[in-house]
């Protein structure tokens, strides 16, 4: 009723609102900003007007974190199985060529080493492009070899984990990768290697409640749903009345289960932050732009910082992975 | 090899899976403190995590169980509806998990051995669980069991379901009764997200193959324990006696093995588990 009423009072006005463009990936959802891929990139996909932030595929953050050229990818061929011939609407391994096609990855996560302000480290990132970044048998596997290469070569481990779940077409060996990530990290542990947790949007289910949850540091991105059963879920299944803030990053902040909560134009220095300090470095020491004493905030200043690295850098080696 | 095994057995036995799944959630088959009543000759149940509460779809205490004392845990339903709601169907709160670890802890330091009892259908949903750290007190219970230096044996025993089953699933030896069943997500929850209709749960059963015959074929788990004739629910004291034998078993040979290399053989085992190719 109230909609109609104030429609009808924008046409007297003469024209109303213009058209709404139509709305494209780089589309904010929050305010509805454009913006071009370029800009999209510079910006670290967080938009510039409202501060939302845009989900980022594994490659491109890999970009965003790792130092130039020192990304190297472990793992890289590794791929799904089809353990229980699953199939709903489609078969698992057709879901899985889709997936490969649209996203050019083999499975839903990228593991390496890299250098991260200066600080050698093992790192994961899991891609929400990929299936949701479900975690079947590849992406545990990755998750512990990551782990592993930590273990073996003594370095941190970072992950950045963005996924629905563990992925329901391996059925219970997809249950079982969470068990084997956390005895990745058990042995990560008793090796006495530090682990950095970084929790995007969005965080829940399985991955969740194994190794992400297990970070001897965790640090989240703003806004980032990070729960262990979503919020449709809850309302479906105890009809309750849902927060706003219902297991967002902020909500987990306040109760006690995250760290930090940085935006995205600040995590990288962040990230390099903890490292140099759990593995007893010289303090990271962020890159001061010379002639820069403009009094704005850290974030623009730290963003302007980020646009620079971007454009100039490839932080795969010999142009591993980051070329398609 | 296990895949071409597990393979035949799915040729042959799709409409199993439903079977299995209603046999699981049987109201009359014994739940945790059914068994624990008749296994052990004194159990003392331990409560509250020392924080914020008790759990009651958690059951755990210390028992004397063929003459020795064991730390167990198990999930714990109720059979009619009061007890439905108190014991909340079974999905552990945080408080609950802590309330494990607690007893975990305890065996670990007293050299007891841990036996944990899996039932449920999930970890609770809700705004309270969330706030309280759900998705970390599943990781830290698996965590815990992971890093034990005592004997730890596991048993499904009805329905495992999810993370929040998983939590009390890691183990040197996992057990599975022969009508349970142990999977990712209930054919429910998986039929409503991929047939985006709850009714569809009898075809994402037979999907997600949630059987002890697929279990072990799967190496999920490391033997199935026999129920009396027709399920556990028949028979509560047969299935105790049954159940106690199998348990007793893995304890007798995991005692025997030094504590380190017990540990490390239970991460291995968990670190090898999955189907991928490389």
């Amino acid at each position: 009723m109230a909609e109609n009423i104030s429609v009808d009072v924008s046409r007297l006005d003469g024209g109303g609102p213009p058209e709404p463009a139509p709305r494209t990936r780089n589309t904010c959802p929050s305010c509805n900003s454009h913006y071009r891929e370029d800009e999209m990139v510079a910006n670290l996909r967080v938009c510039t007007n409202c501060g939302h932030h845009f989900p980022v595929t594994a490659r491109e953050r890999i970009v965003q974190l790792a130092d130039e050229g020192s990304f190297t990818e472990i793992a890289r061929s590794l791929h799904s199985d089809d353990p229980l011939e699953f199939a709903d609407s489609k078969p698992y391994p057709e879901r899985l060529r889709v997936a490969e096609r649209t996203t050019g990855l083999r499975d839903a996560a990228i593991a390496g080493s890299c250098e991260i302000g200066g600080t050698a480290t093992a790192l994961v990132v899991l891609d929400f492009s990929f299936l949701g970044g479900s975690m079947g048998s590849v992406v545990g596997e990755k998750v512990a070899r990551a782990a592993d290469l930590a273990v073996e070569q003594r370095l941190p481990l970072v992950s950045v984990s963005a996924s629905g779940g563990a992925r329901m077409q391996e059925g219970v060996l997809a249950l079982m990768q969470m068990a084997k990530t956390v005895s990745a990290v058990d042995e990560l542990r008793e090796a006495g290697r530090p682990f950095v947790s970084v929790l995007v949007h969005p965080t829940t289910g399985g991955v969740a409640a194994s190794y992400a949850a297990l970070g001897d540091l965790i640090i989240a991105e703003p806004g980032a749903l990070l729960s262990f059963s979503g919020p449709r879920v809850v309302k479906q299944t105890t009809g309750e009345d849902l927060p706003d803030d219902f297991g967002l990053a902020e909500s987990n902040f306040r109760h006690g289960h995250v760290d930090l909560i940085v935006p995205r134009p600040e995590l990288r220095d962040a990230v390099a932050r903890s490292l140099a300090l759990l593995t007893g470095g010289q303090p990271y020491r962020p890159p001061v732009l010379v002639g820069d004493l403009d009094p704005v905030g850290a974030l623009t200043r730290a963003m302007s910082g980020m646009r620079r690295r971007i454009s100039d850098m490839n932080p795969f080696r010999n142009g591993d992975a980051g070329d398609d | 090899m296990t895949t071409e095994r597990f393979r035949r057995l799915r040729r042959r036995g799709d409409g199993e899976a439903w079977h299995a799944v209603q046999l699981a959630r049987h109201q009359d088959r014994p739940y945790t403190l059914d068994y624990l009543a008749r296994m052990c000759d004194d159990f003392l149940e331990l409560h509250g995590d020392r924080a914020e509460g008790d759990d009651a779809a958690v059951v755990s205490g210390i028992g004397s169980f063929r003459g020795q004392t064991v730390a167990f845990v198990g999930h714990q339903k109720g059979r009619d509806l009061k007890q439905r709601t108190y014991r909340n169907f079974g999905m552990p709160s945080p408080e609950g998990y802590r309330k494990a670890m607690r007893v975990f802890a305890i065996a670990a330091r007293l050299g007891f051995p841990v036996v944990t009892l899996i039932d449920t259908p999930g970890a609770a949903p809700g705004v309270r669980a969330e706030e309280r750290g759900q998705s970390g007190a599943i990781a830290r219970s698996q965590l815990t069991l992971m890093g034990l230096r005592v004997p730890v044996v596991a048993c499904v025993i009805g329905e495992g379901s999810s993370g929040g089953a998983l939590a009390f699933g890691i183990a040197d030896r996992v057990l599975m009764q022969q009508n349970a069943i142990y999977t990712v997500i209930s054919p429910e929850g998986c039929a409503a997200i991929l047939w985006k209709d709850a009714g569809e749960a009898r075809r994402a059963a037979a999907a997600l193959r949630p059987t002890a015959d697929a279990c072990l074929a799967l190496g999920v788990v490391d033997a199935i324990v026999p129920e009396p004739s027709g399920g556990a629910h028949r028979d509560h004291a047969k299935a105790a006696e049954l159940l106690g034998d199998a348990i007793q078993i893995e304890l007798d040979v995991l005692s025997s093995i030094p504590p380190p290399q017990r540990r490390a053989a239970r991460r291995a085992k968990f670190r090898d588990m999955g189907a991928f190719v490389e």
